[in-house]
């Protein structure tokens, strides 16, 4: 059976990155050109990878399903980006940011991981200004922080509420650099089909050109995913309508691990669902509640306009519930206090799905032109969506599926349990432990793509340097292509009644019936039942109009649904294994009087990565257990 | 509500193509205008004809992804919005809805409302970058900008290469989409060492690429839902006659 080894460096924390950078062998610049890397993902983590291994010299091609690089759903990220620069003197320092990440994420993620994330983030703020990123400045026109949730320091770098959009335009800046240079070829509207191994080793990918609808197969020295998260698992959420984890699951399936793939966030705050039509969920930036005060009426169904309702007669449950931290609390527990004032019916508008996020204080306090100065475009894109305007009365909002903690097991080299396969960003589990602290996935994917990869990588490729050009012929890109073509037959040829979306629905409102904010062992058991008959619903009732061989988006979209069946039960099985509460999973059974999770760090402080064994077998659980050297493990408390 | 739709399909970049009408008769005003196409979709499935083709992915408007014509306007009669944002309740029953691919020469129509817009990112591959290599940049305090440029620099920068600009223009002209770049980095200390190469390449390559002229009509502006200013344009051309 395979051992996991996650090659963490020797010696003190804040060493081991220094030391390993001093010993971590190396590729001469004139190998460099003749070795091959595949980027799939153009978002900040394969945006970043592709521009810093281009400027090294290395021959990187670099794919995405959008038609632009620049659409990589990264560029929807709002808030801000950390860095322990500690521009205002407020106690902030790399300590500080790690001890944070590994607190937030309920001491579930890896020490060394999580400080060297910490490390590199002073450089990513560095490297994004030097782009000509515009963050906010202040008046003597150095750069300006604010505060984000499971936090006291003021530690967030932002774009208005565009962070994302500008730090990806940055990323996207760089990698055009690249292809000018040539070092880069870009290669859009292109899907990931397959991983290709040759003797074991990553060697290639079989894609779908989207546009003609050609099969083609691309060779490369290594393969790096930053394919991003699966958050749209419950069909609603966050991320971008075509999001996906397939080819992330494609490569669990070719022997890749899966770690975690249960803990997946859901955000406090977005708004709700307003119809049964609806698509996707729009955010609205935790950043909010550094200046919105969330609350619902201290009365059972208390219908009156928000604005009519006094003072004394509203619940500021957060702030109630956890004094220290009020508003800023971490997601995770912020969602857990909402769903519970909403089941507990004293939830807002037509549906009792909402609560307010009143900024009427702020906006007494600091006027509006401050608060639209801060989040003007949020505003905005609220009253849009709602017809409603928050500077005139609280926003309605509700949690909703946003981020996944889980993904691709990797170790210290960012390297999964496939030789030459690496996974970097939200595609890979390494950083949030059981819960993501907000700000902190844009510094990891920048951290990853520009300076942990580039330098990791070269460890694997010195001993590539005599393979020489890897050929497309090989029987195993024949044998690759022949899977990916018969998939696509066998989908072509269903001939049923519905278009994949109606499934993909279906799936998504089990997944968040049984298996979302929170769980317990009955739900679980049951949905296994409901995704089974949805599977097999699917693969006799599915339609898709047209042919293969030319631009077909039914066809995009269903092959991604056959793989979230796989993927949600994976997750379902994750989150059975799991007999505790920690960060983002919550189980019913294991929670505390006044209705705290409680961690089993006895039997579950470990990783759960786990492994294919083939169609229709279970999976099978390996455990890296977790060792934490420099922090002390406790009951994580915000009150 | 009840829609009739006139809807542009083309089965390909070849094809000619033309508009077909549909009848939509429970569309709900809650319901977005991209929602409202998947519900078409949908029942065209399960009619077993074939679905119309759209470019869409985050579905709030900062993509850059969806774009069409609809009634006349680029992402419809709503100003300051992406066709994902734009509501069915600015719709009337009963009313008649044309909805179109862009229409620009540089853009050549993939399949129904899907353009190419490749020639944009080519533009930025010229020059919409600066020239600075992962791990030399210096403390990023160290390059002090004043918040009005920094603030300006950013309403530049907020552009999402949707191409509205362009299906807006009489000519084609790329000027708004090209200027917005060439602002950002104009604005900025960082970006000014590179400024007259950039202002060169990025001119030439959206020359070389079949966009037309300015003729200073501002449709681009008031089409624009980021609302970039027809201000950036007058910037490009003082950026590029300093360079020559
Ligand atoms: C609405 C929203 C707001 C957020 N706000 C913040 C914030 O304020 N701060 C913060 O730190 N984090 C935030 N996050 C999280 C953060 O944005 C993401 O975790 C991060 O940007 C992910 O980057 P990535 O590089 O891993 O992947 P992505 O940016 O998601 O990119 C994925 C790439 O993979 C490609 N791809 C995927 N599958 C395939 C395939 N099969 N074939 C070919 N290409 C493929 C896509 O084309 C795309 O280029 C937010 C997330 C959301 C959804
Ligand atoms: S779908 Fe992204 S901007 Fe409209």
């Amino acid at each position: 059976m395979a051992q996991l080894n996650a090659k963490i460096p020797e010696g003190p924390l804040a060493q081991k990155w220094t030391k390993y950078k001093a010993s971590v062998k190396l590729v001469n610049p004139a190998n460099k050109k003749k070795l091959e890397i595949i980027i799939v993902g153009t978002g900040l983590s394969g945006a970043g990878a592709a521009s810093a291994l281009g400027e090294l010299g290395y021959s990187v091609k670099s794919f995405c399903y959008q038609d632009s690089p620049r659409r990589a759903h990264s560029v929807a990220a709002q808030g801000g980006i950390n860095a322990a620069k500690n521009y205002q003197n407020d106690g902030d320092s790399i300590y500080r940011l790690f001890y944070d990440m590994i607190k937030g994420g309920d001491y579930r993620a890896r020490e060394g991981n999580v400080y060297r994330a910490a490390e590199v983030s002073n450089q990513v703020i560095d490297h994004f200004t030097a782009l000509g990123v515009p963050f906010a400045r202040d008046y003597g026109g150095t750069l300006d922080t604010r505060s984000f949730g499971g936090v006291q320091v003021s530690r967030t770098f932002y774009s208005s509420g565009q962070t994302g959009q500008q730090c990806l335009l940055g990323a996207y800046s760089s990698l055009n650099r690249q292809i000018k240079k040539g070092n880069v070829t870009l290669y859009p509207r292109r899907e990931m089909l397959d991983l290709v191994l040759i003797d074991g080793k990553a060697r290639g990918i079989i894609t779908r050109n989207l546009i003609t609808g050609e099969i083609e197969r691309h060779s490369a020295h290594a393969v790096i995913l930053a394919t991003g998260g699966y958050g749209t698992i419950y069909y609603l959420s966050t991320l971008a309508v075509n999001s996906n984890p397939s080819a992330a699951w494609k490569a669990h399936k070719k022997g890749a691990f899966f770690a975690n793939p249960s803990f997946i966030q859901i955000h406090p705050t977005s708004v709700p669902q307003l119809n049964e039509f609806q698509s996707k969920l729009t955010l609205m930036s935790e950043s909010l509640r550094n200046d919105g005060r969330m609350w619902v009426p201290k009365t059972k169904g208390d219908k009156r306009p928000a604005n009519d309702i006094p003072e004394d007669e509203r619940d500021y449950y957060l702030e109630r519930r956890y004094p220290t931290f009020g508003n800023l609390v971490p997601r995770d527990v912020a969602s857990r206090a909402t769903k519970e004032r909403c089941d507990a019916g004293f939830g807002v508008g037509e549906t009792g799905l909402a609560v307010n996020l009143d900024f009427r204080d702020s906006i007494k306090k600091l006027g509006k032109k401050v608060i639209a100065s801060r989040y003007g475009n949020l505003f905005h894109m609220y009253k849009t969506i709602t017809g409603i305007d928050p500077f005139e009365e609280p926003m309605r909002i509700y949690p909703a599926g946003h981020y996944t903690m889980g993904g691709l097991w990797v170790d210290y080299e960012l390297m999964t349990t496939i030789p030459g396969l690496f996974a970097i960003g939200e595609s890979n589990f390494s950083d949030h432990g059981a819960n993501r602290l907000g700000a902190s996935s844009l510094m990891q994917a920048s951290g990853d793509g520009y300076f942990i990869i580039p330098v990791t990588i070269n460890n694997y490729l010195s001993d590539e340097i005599r393979t020489g050009k890897i050929s497309t012929d090989r029987a195993e890109f024949e044998a690759a292509e022949k899977d990916s073509v018969e998939r696509i037959n066998k989908l072509m040829s269903i001939k049923g009644k519905q278009n994949a979306s109606s499934f993909h629905k279906k799936l998504g409102k089990v997944m968040w019936d049984y298996c979302g904010m929170v769980r317990n062992e009955e739900g679980l058991k049951k949905a296994l039942v409901l995704i089974e008959e949805l599977r097999k619903e699917f693969w006799s009732d599915l339609n898709i109009p047209g042919t293969e061989a030319e631009l077909n988006q039914e066809l995009e979209k269903a092959g991604r649904v056959a793989d979230y069946f796989e993927v949600a039960e994976l997750l379902v099985t994750d989150a059975l294994n799991r007999k505790e509460s920690c960060g983002a999973h919550f189980r019913e059974e294991y929670q505390t009087a006044d209705g705290e999770a409680m961690r089993n760090d006895e039997n579950f402080s470990y990783v759960a990565a786990w492994e294919y064994k083939g169609a229709g077998e279970p999976h099978i659980l390996h455990k890296e257990e977790l060792h934490f050297e420099e922090v002390e493990v406790k009951v994580r408390s915000y009150k | 509500m009840k829609l009739t739709l006139k809807i542009w399909r083309q089965k390909n970049a070849k094809a000619a193509g033309g508009f077909v009408t549909y009848q939509m008769n429970d569309v709900s005003p809650e319901m977005a205008f991209l929602e409202m196409l998947d519900a078409l979709n949908k029942k065209l499935v399960e009619e077993d004809k074939e679905p119309i083709a759209f470019d869409h992915d985050c579905r709030e408007g900062i993509c850059g992804s969806c774009g069409m014509y609809i009634n006349g306007h680029p992402h419809g009669p709503v100003p300051a919005i992406t066709t994902c944002h734009l509501s069915m309740r600015f719709f009337k029953d009963g009313e008649t809805v044309w909805i179109e691919p862009w229409r620009a020469k540089p853009f050549p129509v993939i399949r129904d409302l899907i353009v190419d817009r490749t020639a944009f990112d080519k533009i930025q591959f010229a020059g919409g970058f600066i020239s600075i290599n992962t791990g030399g940049a210096p403390e990023a305090n160290l390059i002090p900008v004043k918040k009005e440029d920094s603030d300006n620099a950013f309403d530049s920068a907020v552009c999402v290469g949707c191409g509205a600009c362009v299906a807006a223009c009489k000519n084609a002209s790329a000027m708004l989409f090209v200027s917005a770049k060439i602002s950002q980095f104009a604005l900025l200390p960082q970006g000014r060492i590179e400024a007259r190469d950039r202002v060169r390449s990025m001119v030439e390559k959206m020359d070389e690429l079949g966009f037309g002229n300015c003729s200073n009509t501002g449709a681009c502006e008031a089409e624009c839902p980021k609302e970039i200013k027809i201000s950036n344009i007058a910037r490009l051309n003082r950026e590029f006659y300093k360079a020559y």
